[in-house]
């Protein structure tokens, strides 16, 4: 069974990403690299894909010709997708237990961040009912 | 390619995976290495695979391919002993130690089962099971298995290389386990050969289906192993249960793609073959005395099979089977079918009286399952509300797409939107 494991963050925690000293962002790419290779070496990656700045997203909604209309204005609120792991898990447990691993990806000091994972099952196209 | 070059080649890659647990056979008891052995036979085949559509078929393909893996055997041993032995002058003397390359080993009937056994090791879970024995057994190459599971072909190569890694340190020798040890074994190997069909049989929907139809590929292992060990009755039942099953696949989808469930299916698009050779082994195997968990789900499918029409279906069979079934093999799957059986014979309120107990189940409390019977249930009781609710929280519960809009269909059609 898939899993989709999402790094979220507002706009302010993509901010204060920004201004990490060196160490702490070396610590951190140096961590996601080694989980980006841990989920290889389980058997379990399917994709991964980091995202652009928040700065960098568009809101596109069709107009009345179907013509794209852009806006940029998001609420201050608003969570955005950092990046995102896909993995194939013999269980929803054995996909916690990865997202609470890359949880811990270190932040400010080097300290376990804690980041929020939202973990959600990937839909497939399987279909057994009325067998 | 014109199409007499397809029909060719789908010639030659059935021939491949016929051979390639006959060669790997040979291979693996020649150089007692299943590791090695198999990463040199998926070499030969995909060798054969890429020279034969050109140069044709030899005329003894497994001497063929015997030869290419050994080959690559050799060089592989050759490349150990100099690795270890590096400066010392025993290269000679290797070549000594090395089986000779008779073309005509010697051929077990047996291999076939003795890898089977070996990749459905309990050791492993169950997807390096499958992922395995697909390639061991059914001669399919990591590219097309990973393609099967939709998983890059890294993560498939990965598991299977890991698979081998846990057989090799269990230390299970390259021979068919002894009777006793067969029949301990033997319910992992049905295990894995029954989850490689639901696989296949679950995706082969639509724009879904795979290229690779392993609901097929796992009749055809069952076959070849029912025809190793043809006195055991589980596995002719298992195959029964899947030859069945498999009969109504045509029935199972509309042409844009939508599921229909059994009671809607067209039922003259049942392959009739199929039902006929399934009741055909079912009854053979159920004349030989015990009675497994394959054989039971095999009857109630057959059951179902023989109803031409939905209302000719006999569910008060259907529902004594399930009644034993509860007590040979109870599981919260087994009960709820039950429950279905029974609100067929007694009605909707005495199906929904039994899955009452199922709520303080936590294999199966929060299932779709569950709340799509429901559902359905309340539906036919006349508590259009309930049968609402209930489809909708199936709808949020199914990992599949096409389940999901069949439940959102069945709720927006109660609802009258």
């Amino acid at each position: 069974m898939k899993y989709i494991l999402m790094m979220t963050g507002k706009k302010s925690d993509f901010e204060a990403y920004a201004s990490w000293s060196k160490d702490d962002l070396q610590a951190n790419v140096a961590f996601m690299r080694a989980f980006s290779k841990e989920l290889k070496d389980s058997c379990v990656f399917v994709s991964t894909e980091g995202l652009g700045w928040p700065s960098e997203a568009k809101l596109v909604r069709a107009g009345k010709n179907g013509e794209p209309i852009t806006d940029g204005v998001f609420p201050e609120w608003k969570e955005f997708l950092a990046g995102y792991w896909i993995i194939d898990v013999e269980s929803p447990q054995q996909a916690y237990q990865i997202a609470g691993r890359v949880s811990q990806a270190p932040g400010p000091g080097g300290k376990p961040a804690n980041t929020p994972i939202e973990v959600r099952p990937v839909l497939s196209g399987h279909a057994d009912l009325g067998l | 390619m014109d199409m007499a070059d397809c029909q060719h080649d789908a010639r030659i890659e059935h021939l491949l995976r016929e051979l390639a647990p006959q060669v790997l056979g040979a291979v693996a008891r020649r150089f007692r290495d299943f590791s090695s052995a198999e990463d040199a036979v998926q070499e030969a085949m995909i060798a054969a695979f890429t020279q034969w559509p050109q140069q044709g078929v030899p005329d003894n393909p497994r001497g063929w391919l015997i030869q290419v893996a050994c080959r690559r055997m050799a060089d592989h041993v050759r490349g150990e002993i100099a690795r270890r032995e590096r400066e010392t002058a025993v290269a000679a003397e290797a070549e000594a130690l090395l089986p000779t390359l008779e073309i005509e080993a010697d051929m077990d009937p047996n291999d076939t089962l003795v890898l089977l056994f070996m990749c459905c090791h309990p050791a492993l879970t169950p997807s390096s099971a499958i992922a395995l024995t697909l390639r061991a057994v059914g001669g399919l190459t990591t590219a097309e298995i990973a393609n099967a599971f939709l998983v890059p072909e890294a993560t498939m190569a990965q598991r299977i290389s890991r698979a081998k890694q846990t057989i090799k340190a269990s230390g299970v020798p390259f021979r068919l386990p002894s009777p006793p040890q067969r029949s301990e074994l033997l319910p992992q190997v049905l295990h894995v050969l029954y989850l490689i069909f639901s696989e296949g049989y679950a995706s082969s929907i639509g724009s879904h289906l795979q290229r690779l139809d392993l609901a097929r590929e796992a009749i055809r292992l069952t076959r070849n192993i029912k025809t190793l060990l043809p006195d055991n009755p589980e596995i002719a039942g298992l195959l029964a249960l899947m030859l069945l099953t498999d009969a109504r696949r045509a029935a199972r989808t509309s042409p844009h793609e939508e599921l229909i469930p059994l009671d809607k299916q067209d039922r003259t698009l049942w392959d009739r073959a199929e039902v006929s050779e399934g009741i055909e082994l079912l009854t053979a195997a159920l004349s030989k005395g015990s009675v497994g968990l394959y054989q039971h789900q095999a009857a109630i499918a057959a059951v179902h099979d023989e109803a031409e029409k939905v209302e000719d279906t006999d569910w008060p069979q259907i529902m004594a089977l399930y009644e034993l079934l509860r007590r040979v093999s109870p599981n919260p799957m087994v009960t709820l079918n039950h429950a279905i059986a029974a609100a067929m014979v007694h009605g909707p309120a005495k199906g929904l009286d039994l899955l009452r107990a199922l709520d303080s189940d936590p294999r199966i409390a929060g299932h779709y399952h569950l709340d799509a019977v429901r559902a359905h249930l309340f539906e036919r009781i006349g508590d259009r509300e309930a049968a609402v609710n209930h489809y909708r929280i199936a709808a949020t519960r199914t990992t599949s797409i096409p389940e999901r809009n069949y439940l959102m269909t069945q709720a927006a059609r109660l609802a009258g939107n």
